[in-house]
């Protein structure tokens, strides 16, 4: 589903170039769980925002779903983030003035459905992830747990192929973390493929494939 | 993303900044009141004036005796002739050309007028019964058909010599000659520096009578229409000229000319000041852009966000445009109201000047207002929409 093909990503810091991703290739088929670990500064984020397109490689060619995402325009490739990627933050990154229900909604609006049915599809997102008494606080009236919880229910309501997650329980105590972890592995065996990034060893190692990173470069990649 | 949904999620960002945004809807407020209390002023001023010409008549064509444009003088002056003077037959000759609605002999003078004890100068006009509808003059008491021995009174002129308001019938001395009362004028207080509460008018014949003279001072006439006052004042000049031995020794003037160049000057006034009132809508559309950007930068990490969730740069865009759109409508709304309010507070206080809004000034003030404000904020939604995403995410 997702390929990446000699994947280079260079980002100039004065007159020193780093290369971030450094001629990456990688595969991974719908419905894996995979984990990418790493020290800081390993690339391990810089390839994620490749994958979810918020990132443009500077060389190589990335393939999602047969199509070269990479030759896209901004706004077909917005369109493919809307609709098949699923962006969760280890900051939860909610609009702050909008309540749970708002920020959930936002896709939906983006994607240009009827207020009628945003309403319905909203209700039932809140309902499944245990956020209906939530439904009209504001994220700084929220906890961690709930925050993330909007965040993951906002990244999925377009039911997305792919959720890409940035140290998901980075901001999180570890009982929190873990009911987050299992929110997100309960969406990977409903088939979504499932990619987390993160420092969290124990984290990494739920995975069913882990993908370690050094210096722009793949050094491990094991089932 | 539907334009509802752009409207209605750009005006919750909006309320979010409260303060901010009240701030910037009253700077563009001021500019658009200010356009129009300003061009209210103007266009009242341009109404009191042409008011003020309107009253000595209208379609008014005057003859008067004399050239009065050359430097030399008059033109036989050299021959040791003098100008012919004006007289009642030249008066008629002109009242039967073709264009004229209606004419008044005019003579001019001072008298005693006394009655029961009282004593007092006046000014007189003789005249015809025409004077009254040519100069908008209306009678509030009696009569006035002009035959002999007839005199109309001025509103302040009965009040002193008949307090009880009885002025009709009543017998009063003008120099040597006896009166009858006919009517009395309707105030009107000072037009063009002439009040016609302290006038007499006599009949012409007596006038002369009374003035000891055969001339005339001026003839006023009244056009059919506005189209016809060049041709008919063509025309008395051209008879006058026949009747005066081929001698072009009068001069006519129409107040068409004069009230033309008021018009002119002050609406160019009118505009200079909505102009300059403009300015401040530039002013109130730099505050714009200033507060945008600010926007823009506070808010980067939640365009981060929804470019991440799939907003595309358009719709970055057209968030921000929405947001000033939202605040520069209600700014020249909230403006409109106050340039209206203004104008109104204005004619309240002085009430001769009409000082009405032109509806262009609105127009043009609360255009200006959206234009202004659209314009201001094309550049930061411009740069929102160019945001660097994982940047944007990070906050930078």
């Amino acid at each position: 589903m997702i390929r990446l093909d000699a994947i280079t990503r260079v980002f100039r810091m004065g007159d020193q170039e780093v290369r971030a991703l450094d001629r990456i290739s990688l595969d991974i088929a719908a419905g894996e769980y995979v984990s990418i670990m790493g020290p800081s500064g390993s690339g391990k984020s810089t390839l994620l925002n490749v994958i979810g397109l918020l990132d443009r490689p500077d060389g190589g060619h990335y393939t999602l779903d047969g199509i070269d995402v990479t030759t896209l325009s901004e706004p077909e490739q917005a369109q493919v983030r809307r609709t098949r990627i699923g962006f969760v933050f280890q900051s939860f990154h909610l609009v702050p003035r909008l309540t749970a229900a708002g920020n959930i909604e936002l896709p939906l609006m983006l994607e240009g459905m009827a207020a009628a049915e945003r309403r319905e599809r909203v209700e039932a997102t809140l309902k499944a992830f245990d956020l209906t008494d939530r439904a009209h606080h504001r994220p700084a009236e929220l906890s961690g747990g709930q925050r993330q919880r909007v965040a993951i229910a906002r990244a999925t309501i377009l039911h997305p192929a792919v959720i890409l997650a940035d140290e998901p329980t980075g901001n999180l105590d570890h009982r929190i973390g873990g009911e987050v972890v299992a929110l997100l592995e309960n969406l990977h065996q409903r088939g979504t493929t499932l990619i987390v990034v993160t420092h969290d060893r124990e984290l990494g190692a739920r995975a069913r494939r882990h993908i370690g990173m050094r210096d722009g470069a793949i050094v491990a990649d094991e089932t | 993303m539907k334009l509802a949904d752009t409207l209605s999620l750009s005006l919750h960002s909006l309320a979010s900044a409260r303060t901010r945004s009240l701030l910037i809807v009253l700077a563009m407020a001021l500019g658009v009141g200010a356009v129009v209390v300003l061009t209210a002023l103007g266009e009242g001023a341009r109404r009191y004036v042409v008011g003020q010409f309107a009253s000595l008549g209208t379609n008014l064509v005057i003859v008067l005796p004399g050239r009065a444009e050359t430097a030399g003088g008059f033109p036989g002056a050299a021959l040791g002739q003098t100008p012919r003077d004006l007289t009642l037959g030249d008066a008629q000759a002109v009242g039967q050309l073709p264009g004229v609605r209606r004419y008044a002999p005019l003579n001019v003078g001072t008298a005693e007028l006394s009655s029961g004890g009282r004593l007092r100068e006046v000014t007189v006009l003789g005249s015809n019964a025409e004077l009254l509808p040519i100069r908008h003059m209306a009678l509030a008491q009696g009569r006035f058909v002009g035959s002999a021995a007839q005199i109309v009174l001025g509103d302040a002129i009965a009040q002193d010599f008949f307090p009880d308001g009885r002025a009709i019938g009543q017998r009063v001395r003008l120099g040597d000659r006896r009166f009858r009362v006919a009517g009395v004028l309707t105030t009107q207080g000072e037009s063009m520096g002439f009040n016609t509460d302290e006038i007499v008018i006599i009949p012409v014949d007596d006038a002369q009578a009374l003035f000891n003279t055969e001339t005339l001072f001026r003839i006023l006439v009244e056009a059919r229409s506005r189209s016809v006052i060049e041709p008919v004042k063509a025309a008395i000049t051209e008879l006058l000229k026949q009747r005066h031995d081929g001698e072009e020794d009068v001069t006519v003037i129409t107040q068409d000319a004069v009230l033309e160049t008021f018009d002119r000057i002050l609406r160019a006034l009118t505009l200079g000041v909505a102009g300059i009132a403009a300015i401040s809508l530039a002013v109130a559309g730099i505050l714009v852009m200033n507060v945008m950007l600010v926007a823009v930068a506070q808010r980067t990490a939640e365009i981060g966000l929804l470019k991440a969730i799939g907003a595309p740069a358009a719709t970055i865009r057209q968030l921000f445009l929405a947001e000033a759109l939202w605040l520069s409508l209600a700014g020249a709304a909230l403006g409109f109201l106050l340039g209206h309010a203004g104008s109104w507070m204005i004619r309240l206080a002085y009430p001769v000047l009409p000082a009405w809004p032109p509806a262009w000034a609105s127009v043009a003030g609360v255009a200006t207002a959206l234009l202004t404000g659209i314009v201001a904020s094309l550049l930061p939604a411009a740069r929102a929409a160019r945001l660097d995403p994982v940047r944007a995410l990070s906050g930078k």
